[in-house]
């Protein structure tokens, strides 16, 4: 075999992402060639509709806290070797967590509401994903078929739920009464206009700025934490793990259920943050797009809010843009989706002996210029 | 109506039901002997579901649509085999992708092509499917018990059923007799000894997800153009995963999978029955709980409270040679 140099970190984890995201938006702007639209175009009123205006930063942004959550609960799993593909079902059931908290306690003032909502959400998020998690660890279930059942399951349970229990009597739509308003989370628009500082007015709400703090606990815990070692040991190699004195099943139960707390917090933005109430399907495919900003962000929780920043980008831009062309729904968002995905995680190593045999060449033509 | 009607009237559902079941368990199976998860069959029916949708209506011949199904099909198919077997991508992660990928797509491209908001339009009769009255079928309706097995339960499908059906011993039998078969099931156990033995693993597993290709087609197209009247946004409602957990549930086997497409099938059949039905000492059964039946039982099986699933032994992983 030809010699090769190892790619330096710079390449790893910033060129070959970026490579991959570049193809993945060129096919996509193919696709918007293909049904007869004029991509440059495209992209102008994508950009105009994520960041042109003062609303539409609050509209990204408070997307982006959705997918930060979800980015970062797939990520934990990740490092533990699975595939945590349900973060949908258990942000779903987290929903119902905060709901029933705000509903049935809602004399509690908001300080403590916020407390014992977030450790409802974190509790019914986090059992959802202890079943499957439980399953792998114990009987050798997979986990990956296990918590898309899950998915279903939720949504079945929801909707029963939705229909039969929690909504509230004389009403035709399946959503859950609406929470007091005391114990909703306060918008960013309406807190600068306390400040003083004049807003549009946006979904934008707090759970952003909890969001942001996650990330930080979550970096934090993977790279600075026992248990955090242990979780990425045990996924990068189970029997060695084993050997080292750790017992593998406990670390898979435990990503698994910090994945699904981390799951739930999508509840915090939509339930208390936004649309005060449980809503069918509120989670609206956030946890599916975990996997793709996750794996775009190297699992990092850095590279989580960047990818996580494109995405929320992407929907908002993406709405204003099936408003603007006719013939490109939303759709549109969802297809990108699916490509970055595909190239970003499916073939994250198609280019990867390229780039290293250019790289390889490059450093050996140096090399033999440095001793010359 | 009387009882054994009611039953033979379900039992015509399940059949209907279980169809695309079957192709896609079928078409699961094949790639995942083979080494393959293949979690992106929901992805693939729903393209193979608009484009014989598509093809179908400009065509006005649902043959052919079927056959723009399976073309569609097997692109994905290579696709999901490049990413996994030519790039050692994870194959998840693939899956998901064409999932995600399909979903988005087929509602673009039908809204570019018919701006009916995703839809395609509807089919005539010569572009559908259509069903196929055995011979005397309607002489012996009124013979008792066998009249109605024959005219109601037998008779009058539309072909993509009987062939659902027949695949199944046909997929047993290239599986089992075959040395394709043979080949086929020893690189998703052991690809390093299929390699030692002077054949391709990389060959053989894009041979399987092609077969995977040609069912899932067959599945796809049966829900838009012979089930169905036309193409759906995301119509297809989670019936991959579905098919999966049929093929898990049958331990990755033909027999024992058509058996679960039927269990699902009844189970769908049966929640359209039991709305709103109170059922003495139970009480109104949720059709929601009938409706999650499939993916619990599943969950239950691979926990291995129903006896054991165990995958082919290198499914998930990506052959490296070595040198």
């Amino acid at each position: 075999m030809s010699k090769t140099v190892e790619l330096p970190r710079w390449i790893d984890v910033g060129a070959l992402p970026l490579l991959n995201l570049l193809l993945a938006l060129v096919v996509s702007g193919l696709v918007v060639l293909a049904i007869g639209e004029n991509p440059v175009q495209v992209v102008e009123i994508l950009l105009y509709g994520a960041f042109g205006y003062e609303e539409a930063w609050g509209y990204t942004l408070y997307y982006t806290t959705n997918f930060i959550f979800t980015g970062l609960a797939f990520a934990v799993a990740f490092h533990c070797g699975l595939f945590n593909i349900g973060a949908e079902g258990q942000a779903y059931i987290g929903g119902l967590g905060v709901t029933l908290a705000a509903l049935y306690l809602d004399f509690l003032p908001f300080p403590i509401m916020l407390v014992v909502a977030m450790l409802a959400a974190m509790i019914f998020g986090a059992a959802w994903a202890y079943i499957p998690a439980y399953l792998q660890a114990r009987r050798g279930s997979h986990v990956v078929i296990t918590t898309i059942m899950f998915n279903f399951i939720a949504s079945s349970l929801m909707v029963y739920l939705l229909v039969n229990v929690l909504r509230p009597e004389g009403s035709m739509t399946p959503e859950s009464e609406q929470i007091a308003e005391h114990l909703r989370l306060p918008f960013i628009h309406d807190i600068a206009g306390a400040l003083g500082i004049e807003m549009a007015s946006s979904p934008l709400n707090l759970s952003f700025v909890y969001a942001i703090v996650i990330s930080v606990m979550v970096w934090l815990f993977i790279w600075h934490t026992r248990w955090g070692y242990a979780i990425r040991t045990v996924g990068a190699n189970a029997v060695a793990a084993t050997y080292a004195g750790l017992e593998p099943g406990r670390f898979i139960i435990i990503a698994m259920m910090i994945s699904g707390a981390l799951s739930s917090f999508v509840a915090l933005n939509e339930v208390m943050g936004v649309q005060h109430r449980l809503l069918i399907d509120f989670t609206a495919g956030y946890g599916f797009v975990g996997i793709a900003v996750a794996l775009m962000g190297r699992n990092h929780p850095f590279g989580i809010f960047l990818a996580a920043l494109l995405f929320g980008m992407l929907y908002q831009g993406g709405a204003e843009l099936s408003f603007e062309i006719p013939t490109i729904s939303n759709d549109m968002v969802v297809v990108i989706q699916g490509l970055v995905i595909l190239f970003t995680g499916a073939m994250e190593h198609m280019f990867r002996p390229r780039v290293t045999k250019i790289y390889t060449s490059w450093r050996l033509r140096q090399d033999a210029g440095e001793a010359a | 109506m009387d009882t054994f009607q009611l039953i033979i009237l379900l039992l015509d559902a399940t059949l209907r039901t279980s169809t695309p079941l079957i192709l896609a368990a079928l078409a699961g199976m094949f790639s995942e002997r083979s080494g393959t998860i293949n979690l992106a069959l929901e992805g693939m029916m729903l393209g193979g579901a608009f484009s014989a949708a598509a093809v179908a209506f400009y065509v006005g011949s649902p043959w052919v649509g079927l056959l723009a199904a399976i073309a569609t099909t097997i692109a994905l198919s290579l696709l999901h085999g490049f990413a996994c077997i030519t790039h050692k991508g994870n194959q998840v992660v693939s899956g998901m992708a064409i999932n995600i990928l399909m979903s988005g797509l087929t509602a673009l491209v039908g809204i570019a092509l018919f701006a009916q908001g995703g839809k395609t339009p509807a089919l005539d009769k010569g572009s559908r499917f259509q069903p196929i009255t055995f011979p005397g079928a309607d002489a012996v309706q009124d013979v008792p018990v066998l009249g109605l097995i024959y005219s109601e339960l037998l008779s009058g499908h539309n072909i993509l059923v009987y062939v659902a059906f027949l695949a199944v011993p046909a997929a047993w039998w290239v599986m089992y007799r075959t040395r394709f078969g043979l080949r086929l099931r020893a690189v998703g156990e052991n690809p390093g000894a299929v390699d030692t033995a002077g054949i391709g693993v990389v060959a053989m597993r894009y041979r399987a997800v092609i077969c995977s290709g040609v069912l899932v087609g067959m599945s796809g197209a049966y829900l838009s153009t012979a089930q169905g009247a036309s193409f759906l946004q995301d119509m297809t409602a989670g019936k991959g995963y579905i098919a999966l957990a049929a093929m898990v549930f049958g331990k990755w086997r033909p027999f024992p999978a058509l058996a679960a497409c039927l269990l699902f099938g009844f189970l769908d059949a049966a929640a359209t029955r039991l709305q709103g039905v109170v059922l003495p000492g139970i009480g109104e059964v949720p059709v929601q709980l009938v409706q999650a039946l499939p993916y619990i039982l599943t969950v239950i099986l691979l926990a291995g409270f129903i006896g054991r699933a165990i995958p082919p032994k290198a499914l998930g992983r990506p052959y490296v040679k070595e040198r």
